[in-house]
């Protein structure tokens, strides 16, 4: 029986350990906030913090996150909206929106290990997600003003 | 998302609290109203009764119906907003409910950039009759002649100099039941509010689901879900109308967590929206039926799609561009010009196949039942996913409910049915609701893919530089070819979308159409023909301005000529009066045309900037779904040679505007999903199988990748609605093209850019 902590509330899982954590979240736990776009990594649409690391919950074995603490788009909002949605809302960003919830958690990631990114640790942070919408300006104006407003 | 059957009729009333009035919810005759459809439009048995579109609760929630299907266009909040605006109502008191598929609501095929063109009327005359209607019931109340009532912010108001001693306002929930007994006023008893007095339309707002994206709390067609559902992937033949000759599932059901593996009912051509056929496995949980389905050992037959070769295709249609085709138009007589000799110019373009490649891949959960059905489908027709559903199970069509939650993006893919009817087709095997995902693999493989085309253009340049002829053959396999397979040659709509409606002012103009047999499904991807066309024509424009040995700008200019409207006749344009082509109320005004490539050059800086060194500028302009747009695109090369977007202007005439931030947005993306199809896009076939399956051969743009500035000017205008979602893509590639040129001195005369090593 694996173990694991998800938005905080602790569960247990007796399936199959090669299962990601995607599917996990999506189907067993019904956090349907978390995306399926690629199944390989590709896309970013799926990410979730492990332990406070951005990682892609659809090649992330249930195996493999074992014993961690994870954090969805569901968790992330404390009471009030996180600093990063707040900015995303301010900005406009999302058009169909499908992709933002990895956008969102992987740009608050971002912005934990820096808190004033250049233009440079944005794209390098943020080019494994990727938005068909074409939203990638507004992303990257959302961060600045999430940065500004001093987002953690 | 309830699991509860519902009605179709009694979807709407569903919608309301116990004690909620709908507007004059009896029975109207169809077509009563029929009037205020745009007749052009295919409305007329939709019934225009104010409560087919909104409600009234008692507490004063005004409840707003959305027919289309919210794909990121923004047409969720946008055409709601129009009805508020009408009704006067506080939009913080409006909630948006969204439609199932019915007929009632006129079409809810959420394609072509038509929604706000063929809507906005009907939406306005919606809210400003149930406006009236409160507006009459208030005067009632008070006894006071209704001209001294006036509707302002959720409330009806006596006008200041009656008010004294009566109540001072009523709100929209105090006269929702007085107003629902009232008979429907007559249309000419209705005032629209005039254009000044707009408080919603032409101004910005967020869209309305924006919070609920931010969360994790906006559902999703992927995310649907009702008690006992099971979940199936199903193994698609790899080539089209490939059948399955054998398989083995042994290993397949020993994957825990896989209940069945059925095997669906065989392809037949025409492809249409049935689906391809093939093995589903289903199981309880996504990625059990994804194991299961990797488990499978399927023996195909492949069919007569077998010998697809996209290279071998490429010279077949490139061929065929050089040879005499069936003529589209024609004014004076360019062949006889072009032999005369002169100055000719001549150009292939070709442009390949593309995906459409949503983030949300297609899903459809349906729950068949003996007598009925109903589905949840991220689907942008849900009266044809309900009408394809009932086919396939053999139901009538008002016994399947069809829900829409929010499309992951769509482009076009999600107008065709194909994943909704697998759905259905395993819920009946399973006897159980199946929501079948499809993976990236399965989106890219087995798309309704956009057309690949060859182009072959001869132009004669005059003494001034400016064309006396222009030759213009396209060929491309038509998308009239998925529902007949006899079909070789473009429909007027696929040649009218950029390629005889060639607005230039040029005296002898031959444009034809040769013909070109398809092997993949093809189908609409966001501004379909107009892609390729544009690219082509509008490229071919540059190379002649280099070739007259004048600036692109004021060449385009020239090309277009004096300010006119251009008889569609000139054009062979056919223009039946359909939702994606245009008539009386969208002249084709060169004025337009001028005022945007202006607009565009002067934001951009055109006359300052000094291209070379890598540097370019380019421009192209376009006009479609009756929207003039022109793009300003500058570029450098890398220190890696490879081209780097560092500017886009993009200048657009849509007439009136409902939303201006979501219209600025929408142009903000057509230039990233431009440059996506222009740096890198491409589907080949080998063997008659496509060779991309995910975002690693099929890839998109990054953020790294994309233009990195987008700036959007909307050209002020009190015309009537145009297209907003679709006509940015198609002038982004040429004018990326023709920036290219500025800055390396090579014409870019095939997409994708990763070919010439510049992407």
């Amino acid at each position: 029986m694996l173990r694991i902590k998800v938005n905080g509330r602790d569960y247990s899982f007796n399936g199959d350990p090669n299962m990601p954590l995607l599917w996990y979240l999506r189907d067993e736990l019904r956090l349907t906030g978390t995306k399926f776009g690629c199944g390989a990594a590709l896309c970013g649409a799926c990410t979730v913090h492990q332990d406070g690391r951005p990682i892609r919950s659809c090649v992330a074995s249930m195996a493999r996150v074992a014993g961690s603490e994870i954090v969805t788009i569901e968790g992330l909002a404390n009471g009030e909206l996180h600093p990063v949605q707040r900015a995303w809302i301010a900005e406009n960003v999302p058009q169909c929106g499908y992709c933002q919830a990895g956008q969102i958690m992987q740009a608050v990631a971002l912005l934990r290990a820096h808190p004033r990114p250049s233009d440079a640790q944005i794209e390098e942070a943020m080019s494994g997600n990727i938005c068909r919408c074409g939203t990638y300006q507004r992303i990257r104006a959302a961060i600045k003003a999430a940065a500004q407003g001093g987002a953690q | 998302m309830s699991a509860a059957p519902v009605t179709r009729r009694r979807f709407l009333e569903g919608v309301f609290s116990a004690g909620a009035f709908v507007l004059c919810a009896g029975a109207l005759p169809r077509g009563a109203w029929a009037e205020l459809v745009n007749p052009a439009l295919p409305l007329a048995d939709t019934a225009f009764h104010p409560s087919v579109w909104l409600g009234i609760e008692p507490d004063g929630t005004v409840l707003i119906v959305a027919a289309r299907s919210e794909m990121g266009t923004g047409i969720r909040t946008a055409l709601p907003r129009v009805v508020a605006d009408e009704l006067e109502a506080d939009w913080q008191r409006v909630r948006i409910v969204q439609a199932i598929g019915d007929e009632k609501y006129g079409s809810q095929d959420t394609d072509g950039s038509h929604s706000i063109r063929s809507f906005f009327e009907v939406m306005r005359w919606a809210g400003g009759t149930a406006r009236t209607m409160l507006t009459q019931a208030a005067a009632a109340r008070w006894g006071v002649p209704v001209e001294q009532c006036e509707a302002r912010l959720h409330a009806v108001h006596r006008r200041a100099s009656t008010a004294a001693g009566g109540d001072p306002a009523l709100g929209y929930g105090e006269l929702a039941a007085a107003a629902a007994r009232l008979p429907l006023p007559p249309r000419e008893s209705v005032r629209l509010k005039p254009r000044s007095q707009w408080r919603y339309i032409g101004h910005d707002a967020p869209a309305y689901d924006l919070e609920a994206i931010c969360t994790g709390q906006a559902g999703y067609g992927m995310d649907a879900r009702v008690p006992d559902m099971l979940f199936a992937a199903v193994a698609h033949p790899p080539v089209l109308g490939g059948t399955v000759a054998g398989y083995d599932a042994t290993a397949a059901r020993a994957v825990a967590g896989v209940r069945q593996v059925v095997e669906l009912p065989p392809f037949h051509f025409p492809a249409g929206m049935q689906p391809l056929g093939g093995v589903a496995v289903i199981a309880d949980n996504t990625w059990a039926a994804f194991e299961g389905r990797r488990k499978l050992q399927i023996r195909w037959d492949d069919g007569p799609n077998a010998g697809y070769d996209s290279a071998a295709y490429r010279q077949q249609l490139e061929a065929t561009a050089r040879r005499p085709g069936k003529v589209a138009r024609n004014n004076g007589d360019a062949l006889a010009e072009l032999a005369a000799g002169g100055q000719i110019v001549t150009a292939d373009y070709y442009a390949p196949h593309l995906a459409h490649a949503s983030m949300e891949p297609p899903v459809a959960l349906v729950d068949v039942r003996a007598d009925r059905a109903e589905a949840w489908v991220p689907t942008q027709d849900p009266q044809g996913a309900q009408a394809a559903i009932a086919a396939a199970i053999g139901l009538p069509k008002d016994k399947v409910i069809c829900h829409v939650p929010l499309l992951g993006g769509a482009f076009g893919r999600k107008s065709m049915h194909d994943f909704a009817v697998e759905a259905a087709l395993l819920s009946r095997a399973a006897a159980r609701p199946v929501k079948v995902v499809w993976s990236r693999e399965d989106d890219i493989k087995f798309d309704y893919y956009h057309s690949v085309a060859a182009m072959h253009f001869e132009a004669k340049l005059g003494g001034d530089g400016l064309p006396t002829a222009w030759l213009a053959r396209t060929v491309f396999p038509p998308i009239g070819s998925t529902f007949n397979d006899a079909t070789e040659y473009g429909g007027s709509g696929e040649l009218g979308m950029g390629f005889t409606d060639l607005p230039f002012a040029i005296p002898n103009v031959r444009v034809e159409n040769g013909p070109a047999h398809g092997h993949l499904r093809i189908g609409w991807l966001r501004s379909v023909a107009n892609i390729y066309h544009a690219f082509g024509v509008e490229s071919f424009a540059d190379e002649l301005a280099h070739r007259a040995g004048r600036d692109p700008l004021e060449y385009l200019l020239a090309l277009l000529g004096p300010d006119r409207i251009v008889d569609p006749a000139l054009l062979s344009v056919d223009y039946k009066p359909r939702p994606n082509a245009g008539n009386n109320p969208y002249p084709i005004d060169i004025a337009r045309y001028r005022r945007v490539v202006e607009l565009a050059a002067e934001r951009a800086g055109w006359g300052k900037f000094k291209p070379g060194n890598g540097r370019g500028i380019g421009i192209a302009v376009h006009r479609s779904f009756l929207t003039y747009v022109a793009s300003v695109v500058q570029v450098h090369l890398d220190e890696n040679g490879l081209v780097r977007i560092d500017r886009v202007d993009t200048a657009l005439d849509a007439g009136t505007v409902v939303n201006p931030i979501n219209v600025r947005a929408q142009f903000e993306g057509a230039a990233v999903f431009g440059a996506s199809l222009a740096l890198y896009g491409e589907i080949t076939a080998k063997n008659g199988a496509v060779e991309q399956a995910n975002f690693d051969t099929y890839p998109v743009c990054r953020i790294q990748q994309a233009p990195a500035a987008v700036h959007v000017h909307i050209v002020a205008s009190d015309a009537p609605p145009a297209g907003v979602g679709e006509p940015g893509v198609p002038p982004f590639a040429p004018a990326l093209c023709n920036a290219v040129f500025a800055a390396t001195g090579r014409r870019i005369r095939a997409l994708p850019l990763v070919h010439a090593g510049l992407a």
